[in-house]
């Protein structure tokens, strides 16, 4: 989604993800807490006046959202979904990172693996590759393989181009310095390119655990009824609305947290310069 | 990468992919991936066919109006919340949110809330585009230098004429990279959006050649597919490159 | 315009020890010829300045003296040795500091220690001397973000002195710092020249900076870059920074410079 523009895009285009990376990592430190609780305080108020109109019989309130929420966390229904849901996304992503991660710098260091590799990435990442979704099914049934390589799928070229970008892109004035104090190559790549890279890696690997979110869910919507897709198609299937909407919800907090709490961690550690203050 | 002393482009790998994959297809190794060239034949004659027309058209038309939506939706959002605080502090953590968030998890409520048609897919579409052009909108608001602003109030421009004439034009690049993301993401929006209701357009005729593992026309579907999202994507990064060299002299 | 003779002697050849000589460096950047036929000496042990407008090729002639790039043809040679590429005998200051941003000022002194395989104790013995050299004792846990321009600049100076090369190349290392902390900046070279006994050039396109740290200033033409004329500003560094800055010497070594060049600015 985002490296795109930093691959196919002019090379401006860079900034802008650190812009909205940097301001998700602000969530909950750059406003103050009274702006932000009247934020989500008012969208749960519109949320709970339009559930009581009601704009539709499909529309619950978000109190009663609240409730079932509440009540699925209690009766365990709802860790039992993410139990299934977060196994084949954590062992894709870890695939996807240690292949990405690796073709990414291959990449980055060789031309003629960057002429050869990145073109066929450059299109995956851009293309629809929930499209492909289907295929998988058929060779892999409706088991764990086949939710952990729809994972892989859309988590894979976001990390790849990442690494590769990172790696390719690494700061030549410092390749400079560590080349007039004679490093050899191998000092080089793991003294200067890597940890340069690190960075941008890292929300590499971020942007691919998002990806990663959607394509979980996708796989779990359309092929593989488990997991928290399945609470959601469950619950709406007996008009359930309330559940459903709490697992949609839940679903998006879930992954927001993560992501957060991943950003709030690149910039603390990776990004000493970036630190606020 | 260079041959021979002869720059080969970049791109031209893709036709080294294109023969492995032919050469794969015609080993008949895996059922799942017929040879490129009868992919291409099938693909040719799909495209005659009126179902695929009709399919194709229904596509376009959910993406092209989720688009203008989200476009125009976004850079609104984008520009009050660049220039707004108390626009920003009430949008930002919602636009943060939903930008990186799964919202293939919302297209079941949409399904229930807009109906199995077309209009969960524009939603669709809309949904998985908006953010991004938000949020790069309100990066380019913000960048705007505040001295051009000074300029056009300097010399008596209209709220009016500094919008349309100053900061949305100082802002144009990158606007045009979020909307061209969006696009990006917009696609996937439609093809996400179709998969599940999985009745109408591509969907369906996803869902009809997989059922009955008609290869070839899966595959010329999905190809037709991926040439059509990097195509626009290309076309935008063309306008883009045309705004491109005041971007960094701002 | 009449400058007293006294203040500028107009050399071209070297007198005594050489530490690097450039022998007919040419380089061009595909038809840009940037570089014509240069012919150099460095005195061991002196600042020589390489002064000229900008886009000459001043730094394409440093980095060409590093190691780090190419000539197309000619050669570098370095207390006789002719150059390959980098070597311990030399170090290289950079224009944008090149510090690396996830390292303490400790361990970006060190580095070019740590490169060579150095022990780490060794290694932090050596660093701390130099960053009180420099001056930022105390600075030693610090990330370069966290320090002002001029102090990241003192940073790449220690790190330079830490790997005890004879040579020290200095590509206007303080183009990036602001005016006040250059002038003091300048003041602190002067001593640690003066301390230091290495060979120093420097890249500057200041022609107040050139003649106030050097012992020797080479100016270049304009593309292709030719050595135009090779100055010896004498002023007496002894006295104090204010006193040089105020000497007649020293303002007509600038003025006479100012002249030479003036026809290049457009």
């Amino acid at each position: 989604m985002m490296a795109s523009s930093q691959v196919n895009g002019p090379a401006r285009a860079v900034h802008s993800p650190a812009g909205w990376g940097l301001s998700l990592g602000r969530l909950f430190t750059g406003h103050p807490i009274a702006t932000r609780a009247i934020s989500l305080g008012l969208f749960f108020l519109i949320w709970e006046i339009a559930g009581r109109v009601p704009i539709s019989y499909a529309f619950p309130t978000f109190l009663d959202t609240l409730w079932a929420f509440v009540s699925m966390l209690l009766d365990g229904s709802l860790i039992i979904a993410y139990g299934s849901t977060v196994q084949p996304l954590i062992i894709g992503i870890a695939i996807s990172a240690v292949v990405g991660v690796g073709l990414g710098i291959v990449m980055g260091l060789s031309r003629k693996a960057e002429w050869l590799v990145a073109p066929l990435f450059i299109v995956l990442q851009s293309a629809p590759m929930a499209a492909l979704i289907p295929l998988i099914t058929f060779v892999y049934g409706i088991g764990l393989v086949a939710k952990t390589l729809a994972v892989i799928m859309l988590a894979l070229p976001v990390i790849v181009l990442n690494g590769y970008k990172a790696v390719r892109n690494a700061n030549p004035s410092l390749v400079a310095m560590c080349h007039s104090f004679q490093g050899t190559r191998l000092q080089q790549i793991s003294k200067i390119i890597i940890p340069d890279a690190s960075p941008v890696i890292f929300a590499g690997l971020r942007l691919g655990l998002a990806a990663g979110f959607i394509g979980v869910i996708l796989a779990e919507l359309l092929i593989t009824p488990t997991g928290i897709g399945d609470l959601i198609t469950y619950h709406r299937s007996v008009a359930n609305y309330p559940e459903m909407y709490a697992a949609v919800v839940s679903i998006i907090l879930v992954s927001t947290l993560t992501l957060t709490a991943l950003e709030a961690f690149e910039v603390r550690v990776l990004r000493p310069e970036k630190k606020r203050g | 990468m260079t041959l021979y002393g002869y720059r080969v482009p970049m791109m031209a790998s893709l036709l080294v992919w294109c023969v492995i994959w032919e050469l794969v297809g015609q080993s008949g190794l895996m059922f799942l991936v017929p040879p490129l060239s009868s992919v291409m034949m099938a693909g040719i004659a799909m495209v005659q066919t009126g179902t695929w027309q009709a399919a194709a058209l229904i596509t376009l038309h959910s993406f092209a109006v989720g688009m203008v939506l989200a476009i125009v939706v976004g850079v609104t959002l984008g520009v009050l919340m660049g220039r707004f605080k108390a626009a920003d502090e009430l949008f930002s953590i919602w636009v943060n949110i939903f930008v990186s968030a799964p919202l293939s998890a919302l297209v079941p409520v949409l399904m229930i809330l807009f109906g199995m048609g077309e209009t969960t897919v524009i939603v669709t579409v809309f949904l998985f585009a908006v953010w991004i052009i938000v949020l790069d909108t309100r990066a380019g608001i913000q960048h705007v230098p505040n001295s051009l602003i000074e300029m056009g109030r300097c010399y008596g421009a209209s709220p009016f004429a500094l919008y349309g004439k100053i900061v949305l034009l100082a802002a144009l690049p990158e606007i045009l990279a979020g909307i061209r993301l969006g696009l990006v993401r917009g696609v996937k929006g439609v093809v996400i959006g179709q998969l599940l209701v999985a009745i109408i357009g591509y969907g369906e005729l996803f869902e009809l050649y997989s059922r009955s593992f008609d290869m070839e026309n899966f595959w010329a579907l999905t190809i037709i597919l991926f040439v059509a999202a990097m195509l626009m994507s290309a076309a935008i990064e063309h306008i883009e490159k045309k705004v491109d060299y005041y971007a960094g002299v701002r | 315009m009449t400058v007293p003779a006294s203040a500028i002697h107009a050399v071209t050849q070297v007198a005594g020890d050489v530490a690097v000589e450039v022998r007919g460096i040419c380089k061009n950047y595909g038809d840009i010829e940037a570089l014509r036929l240069i012919d150099l000496d460095f005195p061991r042990g002196k600042l020589t300045t390489l002064l000229g407008p900008s886009g000459c090729g001043k730094t394409t002639l440093l980095k060409i003296i590093a190691g780090l790039v190419e000539p197309t043809s000619g050669e570098v040679r370095v207390n006789g040795k002719t150059v390959t590429g980098p070597g311990p005998e030399r170090a290289f200051v950079f224009q944008d500091f090149a510090l690396m941003p996830w390292a303490t000022v400790m361990r970006n002194v060190a580095f070019g220690l740590e490169l060579k395989g150095m022990g780490k104790a060794e290694r932090q013995s050596i660093a701390r001397h130099y960053i009180a050299e420099v001056g930022l004792t105390g600075f030693e846990d610090k990330y370069p973000h966290e320090l002002s321009g001029g102090m990241r600049q003192r940073v790449g100076l220690a790190r330079a002195f830490a790997v005890n090369a004879e040579v020290l190349l200095l590509d206007e290392p303080f183009s990036a710092v602001d005016e006040q902390n250059r002038r003091k900046f300048q003041e602190d070279l002067l001593q640690l020249v003066e301390k230091e006994r290495k060979t120093f050039i420097f890249v500057t396109h200041s022609i107040e900076e050139a003649v106030y740290v050097s012992d020797r200033i080479v100016l270049l033409s304009r593309r292709p870059s030719r050595v135009a004329q090779i100055i010896e500003p004498k002023i007496d560094r002894t006295a104090s920074p204010d006193a040089i800055r105020r000497d007649q010497g020293y303002l007509d070594t600038v003025e006479e410079i100012w002249q030479g060049l003036k026809h290049y600015v457009d």
